[in-house]
């Protein structure tokens, strides 16, 4: 597969960079894009439009797959609206329960338990907003990352390893296991780069066969006594020293820690990088058009390299975070589907840092709500799976949300 | 076969590309359609292909209404077409390209590429086409894939076969065996328009001429007009190509090009063992048929091609090893030639392309930090020195016109001190005020001392700019002659001949014969 | 005629040693340093001394018996360590020479490799089953090889799919849910490929209706079908196994006297309809491809489809054709995982075979027959690492099952050939 268009359609073009205040050059002045201006200009209508239509497709399968509901379909015709009922029961029920917990749960003893959710969605959403934004980056800069998965799980190898293996003072450590990740997922990421640069080796194939590798390495590396460092019979690490945690934002029973800090901190670090470095110029300058930058100077191998270590430093950091924030030790399951998922959270988010955090925020809300709903109402968080992959198709194809809702078609700007 | 098209219109959006245009064509008569680029000529053939769909008009052949669904009906009605861009699958062989839409098959459903092969050895001896069945296209040379294409329409039984700008491609001696081609069909009653913009061919062919401008019919006339009438009509007013300079005063030589050897992706040696001297304050045009290595060199100049052997250096400094960026901070300004894929970034907006090149460096960076305010209050300036007419600066390169967008690319290649400039095609696809306006910015980059190596197919801009002109020819410089060389002179070098002998042959005034007698073996 | 100034044409002037292009290397290094691995590491250091290594042939029926073969370890192993050093001096000898040694010598140094490699890792752990290791590579290739047909077929027409996983895992979903509902299995291998096919049919309708990128379609459609699955999994097939997910196996067909020969008759014709029906496709495929009026219009709209549209030939209905077809022969390969194989449904059982599907057919160049072999190559080393993983040899699995994805990537590196893929691969087309 040589020469694929990542960027395609779905992943829109730059927004204007380059907007700072002008003064005095005599030619119109464009207004700034602001958020507001964003949200009014229709983008974010589709987005919108594609939640509720995503809702709703998971809405029929889990009335589809209520035996509540099937009973009273056998009997539909002679009372309608059992069927009904029983179908806004379920639904209702379940996407309550999922609201429960995702964001506020009203039915809570204390408001200690109330408020929890909305951190747990915080912590969900802490590793979707870094991978996603090692998307982001790549999508922007033409780069189809699909090495997420690998990334992450490289991330948390060497996140992992170091926060056990290690004995440090605490801050010093968890300093230097967060670094370990970050170069654990820059080598993973750095090796697809380095292959794209110098061989042309496509990044999609490269990248996918790299998440199984890393899969079979950890399945490895969690037999190696040296590697475990514990008796455990199940194929997992030891825990994490606490001078390697990332420390807690709040007090027990919270979770939340600092990596959500992380999260923050990497989403306004990508905006500087695209939007007002020189290596961001560059990097949209390659995705959007390869041959222009190449005769403008930029190496556009150098370009795809570090393009794909930082982004897999991103998934590394989101591995780190996973392994020294949440879960305290490596698992097979470590990387979850995080590297797929980023996938649908940098296409919600339109490969825009500030889009990615809130999609982040919402698939980790989905996710932490899924749970909950799971729990409390038997509905399998499978569902969520469902729900996301609705709304990403939807995001990428807008012309189908406008024609499902009847919209007009946004006012092109004149393309001759 | 008599074809006919009246009130035929298309427009795409807001743009009209062919307005109430009308086309008689008789049986056996080779009918040019003449015109600029852009003026709505390649529309109108893909209207009549059955490609576009027309928005008003009807296409009549044999006096019948016909309409075509697509390009299937338009071959079925015995329209062929030769496209610009060829239409062959590059992996396949002649045989396979022939056969495809029309396989010829056996036992259902099954390929009979032996049929297939047979005909293209049929319809190749009764040319003198020379066309292996089992050559695989992309191993052909232009000419020959133009001649598959031609066996493509005629297995099909074409009786109209339009060609669009079948000679952009080719060399002298392979336009002058497509001429031959041509006039072997006519004989055999094949009808034929052929689109152009060049005006020396379509004298040496066509039987009547019809010229567009701006997607509209503006005259007819015969091949007995003379070629400033041609093109009088096909540009709407006078030509002048003729940019006020004063003569050069040329100082040292500090391009010095020594036995440059490129060789491309596949092994072939594109540019071959070329030298070059450039001094500062003139202008070296290096002239020729497009694909005859001077791309290839203007790349080799900047760093864009590794050459195989040879040097460039400039100033005193060999360039060898040294990266794009290098050689840009060097001074060296390049214009390339194709503006859309290499030139500018269309998505980018327009300040963000006047520093494609120099975003990294003061005063529009400090460190890995943009400094937005100063690249905005730049682009102001230049919107104003080079008269780009435009909406907002925040706008995408895109909305802008190609004379528009070149003026941006120029911008940023002679807003700063220079030690070089290469432009390659600097003014292709321009309107004609545009080309003045990019002529007139080349010379005076000349005149402040400049040395400027300037790319060109078109022999009238070499004539107009050039202080001394480079021709090349399969990748050799056939010799470098002075800008007022007659242009018998310059395309007889364009076609391989040497210097001297070229000149010989122009004083016996035997050019026009030995041109197509020279080249009897297409190699 | 003086037209002796002819230049001489392009091409034809590459004498100069200046001029002669570099020197390639890659192929001598890969070979030295397998050949090196084998004569040092596996030879001289492998620890082996003094141990022997059997193979066994033996499968129940044959008409005759191959007796079993046993050989001395270290001997063997080194042995062919130093004939494959030679081989490998003399690829670099040949790759200074800018030529290249024919396409048995990769084969011969292949067979030879493994050949010293099993010695190496079936010293003194009991006899090395060659025909269950072929059989079951077969058994693990076969999902592969419908995977990668199901790949080309999209990727000649122009269409990219990453969703095969997707495919797969629909096609065992379905075939399972058809097939325990109906209480037979053929059921389920009917109800198969029409799962494969839905699939295609999101995937073509974005692509080809709104242009969407087709790497992200596919991606987001297996994300949909692990969703969806699951979902189904956990509610209603587990709320009624007996009636949606009970376990459904289509039934051996020995194929007479065929079945019969030794090592290879148990291997290719003692198998399910499922698994002859994966030759007939592949061979049909095949022919169909490269020498029918479908493979001739096929390849030229994954190539180069303006110029199939200029004659007539609708790009994006065949497109739309062809991917549902490919979707189709993916469902059957997901029908492997459960009636092919007699087990009920699994959550996420398709586990990343489809991306290995991927991986055969870019390894196999875009063609059925190339693609089989790479498909076999994964599936002999997954059995390999099964295999010798249970007889307690040195070689860890986890690292042996990593190999196919490895020389997946070295070959999209470039270091196994060149790889090319269809020109128009991924784009959309569209009529202006």
């Amino acid at each position: 597969m040589t020469e694929t268009s990542p960027t395609g359609q779905t992943v829109p073009a730059a927004p204007v960079a380059a907007s700072g205040e002008g003064i005095g050059s005599g030619t119109p002045q464009a207004p700034r894009p602001t958020l507001l201006r964003d949200i009014m200009s229709g983008s974010w209508l589709v987005s919108v439009l594609s939640i509720a239509v995503g809702l709703l497709a998971g809405a029929v399968l889990i009335a589809a797959a209520d035996p509540d509901v099937q009973a009273t379909l056998s009997y539909f015709f002679s009372r309608p609206a059992d069927f009904f009922v029983a179908i806004w029961q379920t639904v209702s029920e379940a996407y309550l329960a999922l609201f429960r917990g995702a964001v506020f749960d009203w039915q809570a003893q204390s408001v200690q338990r109330a408020i929890r959710p909305l951190t747990e969605s915080l912590v969900a959403s802490t590793p979707l907003i870094l991978a996603g934004l090692g998307i982001a980056l790549g999508f922007r800069s033409g780069l189809f990352n699909i090495g997420g998965q690998g990334q992450v799980i490289l991330g948390a190898i060497f996140a992992g390893f170091f926060g056990y293996f290690l004995t440090l003072p605490a801050g010093v450590h968890m300093i230097i296991a967060v670094l370990a990740g970050i170069v654990g997922g820059a080598i993973w990421g750095g090796i697809a780069g380095y292959l794209k640069a110098r061989t042309g080796a496509n990044e999609v194939i490269v990248t996918i066969m790299l998440n199984s590798i890393a899969g079979y390495l950890i399945a490895y590396l969690l037999k190696q006594a040296w590697f475990r460092q514990t008796d455990s019979g199940n194929p997992q690490s030891r825990n994490v020293d606490d001078a390697a945690s990332l420390f807690p934002l709040l007090p027990d029973p919270f979770r939340l820690n600092a990596g959500f800090l992380l999260a923050v901190l990497a989403t306004i670090f990508v905006w500087w990088l695209l939007e007002r470095s020189t290596l961001g110029f560059e990097f949209r300058a390659v995705g959007e058009n390869p041959h222009a930058a190449r005769t403008a100077g930029i190496s556009v191998g150098r370009v795809t390299l570090i393009v794909m270590m930082i982004a897999g430093a991103l998934a590394g950091l989101a591995g780190a975070a996973q392994v020294l924030g949440t879960e305290q030790r490596l698992t097979m399951g470590i990387g979850g589907s995080l590297g797929f998922d980023a996938i649908t959270v940098a296409l919600l988010g339109r490969s825009r840092p500030v889009g990615t955090f809130l999609a982040g925020l919402l698939f980790g809300a989905f996710k932490a709500g899924g749970y909950t709903m799971q729990a409390q109402t038997g509905t399998p968080i499978d569902i969520i799976l469902v729900v996301q992959s609705v709304i990403v198709l939807l995001i990428a194809a807008p012309p189908l949300v406008r024609a499902i809702f009847r919209l007009p078609a946004p006012v092109g700007k004149g393309a001759r | 076969m008599k074809l006919e098209l009246r009130g035929i219109t298309k427009r795409f959006g807001t743009f009209t590309a062919n307005d109430s245009i009308d086309l008689v064509v008789e049986p056996g008569e080779i009918h040019a359609l003449l015109g600029e680029n852009g003026a709505g000529k390649s529309t109108l053939m893909n209207t009549l292909y059955g490609l576009y769909a027309p928005d008003e008009g009807e296409i009549l052949i044999d006096d019948r209404p016909t309409t075509f669904s697509g390009p299937g009906d338009a071959v079925a009605a015995g329209i062929g077409m030769v496209h610009q861009h060829f239409m062959l699958v590059p992996v396949f062989t002649v045989a396979e390209s022939v056969a495809l839409g029309y396989e010829p098959t056996k036992g259902g459903s099954l390929l009979d590429l032996g049929q297939a092969r047979q005909k293209v050895r049929d319809i190749s001896a009764r040319f003198g086409f020379h066309i292996d069945p089992d050559a695989v296209i992309e191993d052909l040379p232009v000419g020959a894939q133009q001649r598959v294409e031609i066996i493509k329409a005629l297995s099909r039984d074409a009786k109209i076969l339009i060609l669009d700008e079948p000679t952009a491609v080719l060399t002298p001696q392979e336009t002058d065996e497509l001429i031959e081609i041509m006039r072997q069909l006519k004989s055999e009653g094949t009808s034929i328009v052929f689109i152009t913009h060049k005006l020396r061919e379509v004298r040496a062919i066509a039987d009547g001429i019809t010229v567009i401008r701006r997607g509209k019919v503006v005259g007819e006339a015969s091949p007995e007009s003379s070629e400033s009438e041609l093109a009088g009509l096909m540009v709407g007013r006078d030509v002048h190509l003729t940019t006020d300079k004063k003569p050069a005063d040329p100082g040292d030589a500090t391009l010095l090009i020594k036995d440059l050897t490129v060789v491309d992706r596949v092994e072939q040696v594109v540019v071959d063992d070329v030298n070059l001297e450039v001094r500062r304050g003139e202008i070296l045009a290096i002239a020729g048929v497009d694909g005859n290595g001077q791309s290839e060199l203007a790349e080799a100049i900047i760093g864009l091609v590794e050459p195989r052997a040879g040097s460039i250096s400039l100033d005193g400094t060999d360039l060898a090893g040294l990266t794009v960026k290098q050689r840009l901070l060097r001074g060296i300004g390049f214009v390339p030639e194709d503006r859309s894929t290499d030139g500018v970034i269309a998505s980018f907006t327009i300040q963000e392309n006047m520093i494609l090149d120099l975003y990294d460096q003061e005063p529009y960076a400090k460190g890995l930090q943009l400094q937005p305010a100063v690249i905005r209050e730049e682009a102001g300036k230049r919107v104003a020195e080079y008269d780009i007419r435009l909406t907002s600066i925040d706008d995408p390169i895109s909305t802008l016109s190609g004379g528009n967008q070149q003026k941006v690319v120029l911008s940023r290649e002679l807003g700063r001190p220079l030690r070089l400039l290469v432009a390659s095609q600097p003014t292709r696809g321009l309107d004609v005020g545009s080309i003045e306006f990019v002529h007139k910015r080349i010379i005076a980059e000349r005149d402040s001392g400049t040395p400027c190596v300037i790319v060109s197919t078109e022999l009238d801009e070499a004539l107009n700019l050039a202080d001394r002109i480079a021709v090349m020819y399969r990748g050799r410089v056939v010799g470098i002659v002075p800008a007022d060389t007659p242009r018998d002179v310059l395309g007889l070098m364009m076609a391989g001949v040497p210097q001297d002998e070229a000149l010989a042959r122009v004083e016996d005034g035997s050019a026009a014969t030995e041109i197509s007698a020279a080249e009897e073996d297409p190699a | 005629m003086s037209t002796s100034t002819q230049t001489p044409a392009p091409g034809t002037r590459l004498d100069g040693a200046a001029l002669r292009s570099p020197i390639d290397w890659k192929y001598p290094i890969v070979y030295g340093v397998l050949a090196l691995l084998t004569l040092v590491f596996m030879g001289l250091l492998g620890g082996s001394s003094g141990k022997s290594t059997t193979f066994s042939f033996a499968a129940g029926t044959d008409l005759f018996s191959i007796p079993p073969l046993t050989v001395a370890s270290q001997p063997t192993v080194i042995a062919a360590g130093i004939v494959l050093v030679a081989m490998a001096a003399i690829a670099t000898w040949l790759a200074t020479k800018r030529e290249s040694p024919g396409i048995w010598f990769p084969v011969v140094f292949g067979v030879l490799f493994l050949a010293a490699f099993l010695t190496w890792a079936g010293a003194d752990t009991g006899r090395i089953p060659i025909t269950p290791l072929l059989a079951g590579a077969l058994a693990l290739s076969v999902p592969l090889i419908f995977g990668a047909m199901c790949g080309l077929v999209g990727e000649r027409s122009g269409i990219i799919n990453i969703a095969i996983e997707g495919q797969l895992l629909a096609g065992a979903f379905l075939a399972a849910v058809v097939a325990s509902a109906l209480k037979n299995p053929y059921a389920g291998l009917v109800a198969a490929p029409i799962a494969g096919a839905v699939v295609a049919v999101i995937l073509t309708f974005f692509a080809i209706r709104y242009w969407v990128d087709q790497i992200i379609i596919g991606v987001v459609l297996n994300v949909l079908v692990v969703g969806f699955t699951n979902f189904m999994f956990s509610t209603v097939l587990t709320q009624n196994p007996e009636m949606w997910n009970a376990r459904q196996q289509l039934p051996v067909l020995p194929i007479p006297l065929l079945g019969d020969i030794p090592v290879l008759g148990p291997v290719l014709f003692r198998q399910s309809i499922l698994v002859y029906l994966m030759y007939i496709v592949v061979a049909v495929l095949y022919v169909a491809l490269f020498h029918s009026k479908w493979g001739l219009r096929t390849r030229a709209i994954g190539e180069h489809p303006k110029a199939a549209d200029t004659v007539g030939i609708p790009v994006n209905r065949n497109r739309v054709i062809n991917t549902l077809i490919a979707g189709g022969i993916a469902g059957l390969g997901g029908a492997f995982f459960t009636v092919g194989s007699g087990l009920a449904f699994g959550k996420e059982m398709s586990a990343g075979q489809g991306f290995i599907a991927l991986a055969a057919m870019i390894l196999g160049k875009w063609n059925p027959v190339g693609a089989v072999f790479a498909a076999l190559l994964f599936g002999f080393a997954r059995n390999l690492g099964n295999t010798l993983s249970t007889m307690g040899t040195p070689v860890p699995s986890d690292l042996l099952l990593m190999l196919p994805y490895i020389v997946t990537i070295f070959a999209v590196a470039g270091f196994v050939g060149t790889v090319r893929a269809p020109a128009a691969n991924g784009k959309a087309y569209a009529k202006q």
